[in-house]
């Protein structure tokens, strides 16, 4: 499939600030699913800084803004041919042993709740995949799809305890209790084109990945109850939606900030 | 009845590194003794040094006790010490630039990944990224007890940022000013090289996006920080600029210091500040002692940082038992300098003999430094053991058991006049284009009797430490 992305991050202020600083993750995963055919990142009126593909293959490039700021304007444009690898991040060029994403944060902390949700869902379970897909399909039944209630600070265990959530909810649900069983898990950010039966919805897509033995890692999509396919596209991940944000910015100033997020994905028929 | 081996002392013979300072100390009237001692406190207390020793919390504004009396080293002893410590330096900085690449050690089976990669202080956003001449710790300071003629231990290794240097610096300071005839009289190796070889080791790792004169600058927390005595020194000794996070920026790929001439670009950055608030922007977010993006310019080439994000996991005290192990497989060697036996509470067959024999063993916290949270078994009550004993049982993976060791002693001078105190050691190794070590270091001393405990909120002293001249 190849799919256009047009996607604007406002970011705006009642007075003016000081300088910012922005650290971009918003670049395309290089892997067999993924081929970029164009992709261009800008920040208005700022000033490119460094750029580096991290140990995990995600690649960041760093922006900075002098004062006074009224907006910052992040604008993402590129066209890209997706294809379905079945959720495996197959030929993906990474570092990091998945042992390093065992470790819990603050977002993703099991409570007794998970915890029984992660032991009950797997409870007659031998085979590491069969257990990923079943954490999976266990966390899409516990948390139903309910945008506005909860906020990007919302943990896995309170999204888990009112049972209602959106992708990320679902995501750092499932890391937590895929964790739990001693399997490396990470948060996916990325785009999910929306068909148009209306199925899978928010075109800001996150996800989880868990590592299993032998294959490596595989996407799984609790919130739409699937693995990643061709309308998928990766951009970078973390240990939980802070460390795989997208955009992670610092803009100095005391005013209040207002975000709009406006993001369209397209079909190019072919 | 534990042998201790003394220093100076073998049974009534003096050892020949302490001959000179028999006959200084037989003649030095108690009344000089006394006015020398009362000098050096005024001195200590004029030029500001108070602070404690890394990680060791306490007072900062407390002065710690010096002790006139100089530790010795020959030549030859020291030669020794000096290779040991070279080798666990270089095999420390080639596990760190592994563990953050491929991770051979832990392929080969030779270190249990969970203790590598599940460990806090391994630092996953760095992994990939290979530092100017693949250094990461460029300062190592190892500290060393010694328990025979021939016998030392290392205790524990500091790869991030170890502090006492400006001890080492001014202990020897005030000695040539007190006692300048000693000086003469003997013929003691020089430590004052210290800051140049430190400014040279900083400047040979500049990236390689700086072109020309690199410049330096240390980051301190601020001067609410127990150290920032040494930060300010070693600043106006290396003749580089000291900063913190609020005079920095990063913009176009560098980082920038604001000057009243304008921004400076800054290309090393020697940092007395914890990782974890470097960056707001990669670390804690709640951080206002960082600066924001400071890491996307590091792992972009644009400044390089000194000790390099992630050095911690190659001093954390489960991954120190395996430092022999590095030196094997890095290099190729045998270990030159013996790590301490050390049980882990974490494995149940050991965790069964450190509670057996609880009241022999010193038992510490993993991550814990500074003397406190531990037990010393023999100096112990019944009591404290069985309260250890309980702690040790709820969190056992918390612990990690080690023999008693029977510290050396050198004379110190006590109420009484002269007595054997016990000592350890901190050298300061650099790690740059080349590998230094400067003859001397920090020593520690357990000024009450009997004590083994050398911290400084502990009531330990330093001493001025000498290597002798062949």
């Amino acid at each position: 499939m190849i799919l256009t992305v047009d996607h604007v991050t406002t970011y705006s202020y009642d007075s003016p600030m000081g300088s910012s600083v922005q650290s971009l993750r918003l670049f395309p995963s290089r892997f067999s699913g993924q081929r970029e055919i164009e992709w261009q990142v800008a920040v208005e009126g700022g000033i490119r800084g460094g750029e580096f593909r991290d140990g995990a293959g995600d690649k960041v490039e760093s922006w900075s803004i002098r004062p006074p700021i009224e907006e910052v304007v992040v604008t993402v444009r590129g066209k890209i041919e997706t294809t379905d690898t079945a959720g495996v991040l197959r030929g993906h060029r990474e570092l990091v042993h998945p042992m390093a994403y065992l470790r819990e944060t603050t977002a993703t902390w099991i409570d007794d709740g998970l915890a029984k949700l992660a032991s009950e869902a797997v409870a007659d379970c031998t085979e590491l995949l069969d257990c990923a897909h079943r954490l999976s399909a266990a966390v899409a039944e516990a948390i139903s799809y309910e945008p506005g209630t909860t906020d990007a600070h919302t943990t896995a265990a309170e999204a888990l305890a009112q049972g209602k959530g959106v992708c990320q909810d679902h995501a750092h649900a499932l890391i937590a209790v895929a964790r739990a069983h001693d399997l490396p898990a990470r948060y996916v950010s990325g785009y999910l084109f929306a068909t148009e039966d209306g199925a899978p919805h928010e075109a800001a897509h996150a996800w989880t990945e868990i590592w299993i033995e032998g294959i490596g890692w595989i996407g799984f999509d609790a919130a739409n109850s699937c693995c990643p396919d061709d309308r998928y596209i990766r951009l970078g991940s973390g240990l939980d939606a802070h460390e795989a944000a997208p955009i992670r910015g610092i803009t100095q100033g005391g005013s209040e900030e207002r975000l709009d997020v406006t993001v369209a994905l397209e079909q190019v028929q072919q | 009845m534990i042998e201790y081996f003394n220093e100076m002392f073998d049974g009534d013979q003096v050892r020949a590194p302490y001959s000179a300072l028999d006959g200084w100390t037989r003649e030095m009237p108690a009344d000089f003794r006394a006015m020398k001692q009362a000098e050096a406190e005024a001195m200590f207390r004029r030029i500001g040094i108070t602070f404690a020793v890394y990680g060791e919390g306490g007072d900062p504004d407390r002065l710690i006790p010096f002790d006139m009396f100089p530790r010795v080293f020959t030549q030859m002893e020291w030669r020794k010490l000096e290779r040991g410590i070279k080798q666990r330096a270089r095999a420390l900085n080639a596990f760190l630039l592994d563990v953050y690449g491929r991770g051979e050690i832990v392929r080969a089976g030779r270190i249990p990944a969970r203790l590598v990669y599940q460990n806090d202080a391994y630092e996953r956003s760095v992994t990939g990224f290979v530092p100017p001449r693949g250094i990461y710790s460029h300062i190592v300071g190892i500290d060393l007890v010694r328990t025979g003629r021939d016998q030392f231990y290392v205790l524990e290794d500091n790869c991030r940022t170890p502090s006492g240097v400006s001890y080492m610096l001014e202990n020897r300071e005030i000695m040539m000013r007190m006692f300048p005839q000693l000086f003469r009289e003997n013929r003691i190796e020089p430590v004052e090289g210290y800051p140049e070889a430190l400014r040279r080791t900083l400047a040979s790792v500049a990236p390689a996006k700086c072109n020309g004169d690199p410049t330096i600058a240390i980051l301190t927390p601020g001067h609410f920080n127990s150290a920032y005595y040494e930060h300010s020194f070693l600043a106006d000794l290396m003749g580089v600029d000291l900063v913190e996070g609020a005079d920095l920026f990063v913009e176009g790929g560098f980082c920038w210091m604001r000057t009243t001439e304008g921004p400076q670009k800054l290309d090393v950055i020697y940092r007395r500040l914890d990782d974890a608030y470097l960056d707001p922007l990669c670390f804690r977010p709640d951080s206002m002692l960082g600066v924001p993006g400071l890491m996307d310019v590091y792992r972009s080439g644009g400044v390089s940082i000194c000790s390099a994000p992630g050095a911690g996991v190659a001093d954390d005290k489960a991954i120190y038992t395996f430092v022999p192990e590095m030196i094997r497989f890095y290099l190729g060697e045998e270990p030159l300098l013996e790590n301490v036996p050390t049980w882990q509470c974490a494995k149940p067959d050991e965790l069964k003999y450190v509670l057996e024999k609880l009241g022999d063993l010193v038992v510490k916290e993993v991550h814990g430094s500074g003397g406190y949270g531990m037990l010393v078994g023999p100096k112990s009550t019944k009591e404290q053991i069985e309260i250890f004993r309980h702690k040790i049982m709820e969190d056992p993976d918390n612990y990690i058991a080690q023999p008693t060791l029977a510290l050396s002693t050198t004379p110190t001078f006590v109420e009484e006049g002269v007595a054997p105190r016990h000592v350890d050691l901190r050298p300061y190794c650099l790690v740059g284009d080349k590998i230094e070590l400067v003859p001397g270091g920090l020593t520690r001393v357990a000024l009450t009797e009997g004590s083994l405990v050398v911290n400084s909120s502990q009531g330990g002293g330093v001493k001025d430490t000498w290597v002798l001249a062949e």
